[in-house]
């Protein structure tokens, strides 16, 4: 019985490594069929991210005169929080604020550099709250200018962010359905193709595979070795693949970074073990499962 | 031991190449079948490694039909069988080493047993400087004593040989015909299908004539008989 495995498993790698033909076919249409799986999961965590940071955002920003103090404000924000469309009120005391927005423009001289001349902090405290349907903006923004915070507040700002949602989550479900169809029929030809090379693989040993039945090979003894290869050339792939989408993350980060703030060699360093681990099922899954039912009619005689 | 009944076979395409045969073959017996190209003498043995199906009748192994065994069982019955393929069915892709060792290999034995035997074997029928060599790199005749050396490796009950000389020259001839006869004296039984008119006169044991798939003559001291 051990023997057996062990001869299934040398063999298996033989083939692998000995047909360098078929293997080199089944390996290159694997390995595009893993990129585009794994493509698809980059998306999806892209667009998650783009959809995090816009939901993320602020719709009503409240900027108070300095002579109001810290109880005030937060007097303001409680009464903020019984309404039903605030979701959150975020306090920004005046230090906070000159520290974000040293971070925020760090190493940008032109800008930092009048707050230094002026000598004293120049921000204001302030609410930043954020609506339960950033439709609501406006009702907050109302109750916010109203007679009773006139005294106390300086400014407000608000963000309609309503219909640059609206048009994002319009583009994106867009993007996300015609790519779900795309990547769909995609996958199901990338996975046709897997297949059929290694159904022409097999179908090149057909007669080999006779001849083992003839001379009393059991069905494991001669399917084993095919089933070991195609989770080789899966196993292989993957790391492949891997290897692709890192050097492609590698270099593509830059650009799309400042374009999206989507960093995404730090998500695939980040998710290189799911994504790994995806590959590795999809490819040896793919390999092993077409070697098993191609073999299936050879199997026979 | 081995017991065809009533035996017919037509191949799909209605080409009838066994008509009705009937012949038992006890243990330890070597019997030759004769006939012309195309009397049907593969087809014969093909029927008894259910590498075919008879159209009619049964072919018995042991007792046991052998087209009602279960796929799972056919291993079994063929590592019973050694059998020379009239057209080799050598594994390209393995050495000569590795095309006999298969046969071990299936059946589980240890690498070093095989190592040992396949030497010898493949001594026995001269091949011991062509052990590395894959098919495509051996002559015809090379090809067919790497055939008969993997059936007979794993020193099976019966030895089928379908013309396994039709290759060689007359020594190879000799010594090959020489080695089923030190077999068959050892208690395999020996069935040798062929054409060759001397080595069936020469071997005086029994003779099955087939005439256009029937089986039409069964001695005990047979001789080659045109008909
Ligand atoms: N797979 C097949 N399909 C159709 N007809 C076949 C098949 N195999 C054999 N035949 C036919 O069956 C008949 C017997 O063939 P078989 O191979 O048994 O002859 P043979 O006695 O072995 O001949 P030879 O001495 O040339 O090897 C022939 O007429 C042949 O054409
Ligand atoms: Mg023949």
């Amino acid at each position: 019985m051990m023997i057996s495995v062990k001869r299934i498993l040398r063999s298996g790698w033989e083939k692998f490594s000995r047909d360098r033909s078929s293997t080199g076919a089944a390996l290159v249409v694997m390995t595009v069929v893993l990129f585009v799986v794994s493509s698809l999961f980059l998306l999806q965590g892209m667009s998650t991210f783009l959809v995090e940071r816009l939901e993320g955002g602020v719709d009503v920003s409240a900027y108070f005169k300095d002579t109001v103090s810290e109880e005030e404000i937060f007097e303001v924000r409680s009464q903020l929080l019984s309404l039903q469309e605030v979701k959150e009120a975020e306090y920004i005391s005046r230090e906070e604020a000159l520290r974000r927005f040293v971070d925020a423009y760090r190493g940008q001289e032109e800008i930092l550099a009048p707050l230094e001349a002026i000598g004293r902090n120049p921000l204001y405290a302030h609410l930043n709250v954020k609506a339960r349907d950033p439709k609501q903006y406006d009702q907050i923004a109302e109750f916010l200018a109203g007679e009773a915070f006139a005294s106390a507040i300086a400014s407000i700002d608000f963000y309609d962010r309503a219909p640059l949602i609206e048009r994002l989550s319009l583009i994106t479900s867009g993007i996300r359905g015609g790519v779900l169809a795309v990547s769909a029929i995609l996958s199901i030809i990338a996975v046709l193709v897997a297949f059929n090379t290694i159904r022409l693989t097999i179908y090149n040993s057909k007669e080999e595979i006779e001849i083992m039945r003839l001379v009393g090979a059991s069905s494991w003894f001669i399917r084993g070795p095919f089933l070991v290869q195609g989770a080789l050339v899966g196993a292989t792939a993957s790391f492949l693949t891997l290897l692709f989408l890192l050097a492609i993350g590698f270099f593509g980060s830059k650009p799309l970074y400042s374009f999206s703030g989507f960093d995404v060699f730090a998500f695939l360093l980040g998710h290189f073990f799911s994504l790994l681990l995806l590959c590795l099922a999809a490819g040896i899954g793919l390999g092993v499962l077409s070697a098993a039912i191609a073999i299936r009619r050879y199997l026979r005689v | 031991m081995i017991r065809y009944r009533n035996v017919t076979k037509i191949y799909p395409d209605n080409s009838v190449a066994l008509r009705d045969v009937s012949f038992d073959v006890q243990h330890g017996e070597f019997v030759s079948v004769v006939g012309k190209s195309g009397a049907g003498k593969t087809t014969l043995l093909k029927l008894l490694l259910a590498e075919e199906r008879p159209t009619k009748g049964e072919v018995l192994f042991e007792e046991l039909s052998v087209h009602q065994l279960r796929p799972s069982d056919l291993p079994q019955l063929r590592r019973n069988i050694g059998m020379v393929f009239q057209d080799y069915k050598l594994l390209n892709s393995k050495t000569a080493y590795e095309n006999v060792a298969y046969v071990m290999e299936v059946m589980g034995l240890d690498e070093e047993t095989i190592a040992r035997d396949v030497q010898e074997v493949l001594e026995i029928v001269g091949l011991e400087d062509r052990v590395h060599h894959y098919p495509l790199q051996l002559s015809g005749g090379e090809k067919q004593r790497v055939a008969i050396a993997r059936a007979l490796i794993h020193r099976p009950r019966v030895i089928v040989a379908d013309e396994p000389t039709g290759n060689l020259d007359p020594y190879h001839t000799r010594d090959i015909i020489r080695l089923l006869l030190r077999i068959n004296e050892l208690g395999t039984t020996v069935i040798l299908a062929t054409h060759n008119k001397e080595i069936v006169n020469r071997l005086e044991r029994r003779v099955l004539t087939l005439v256009e798939g029937r089986l039409v003559r069964d001695e005990k001291q047979g001789k080659f008989i045109v008909v």
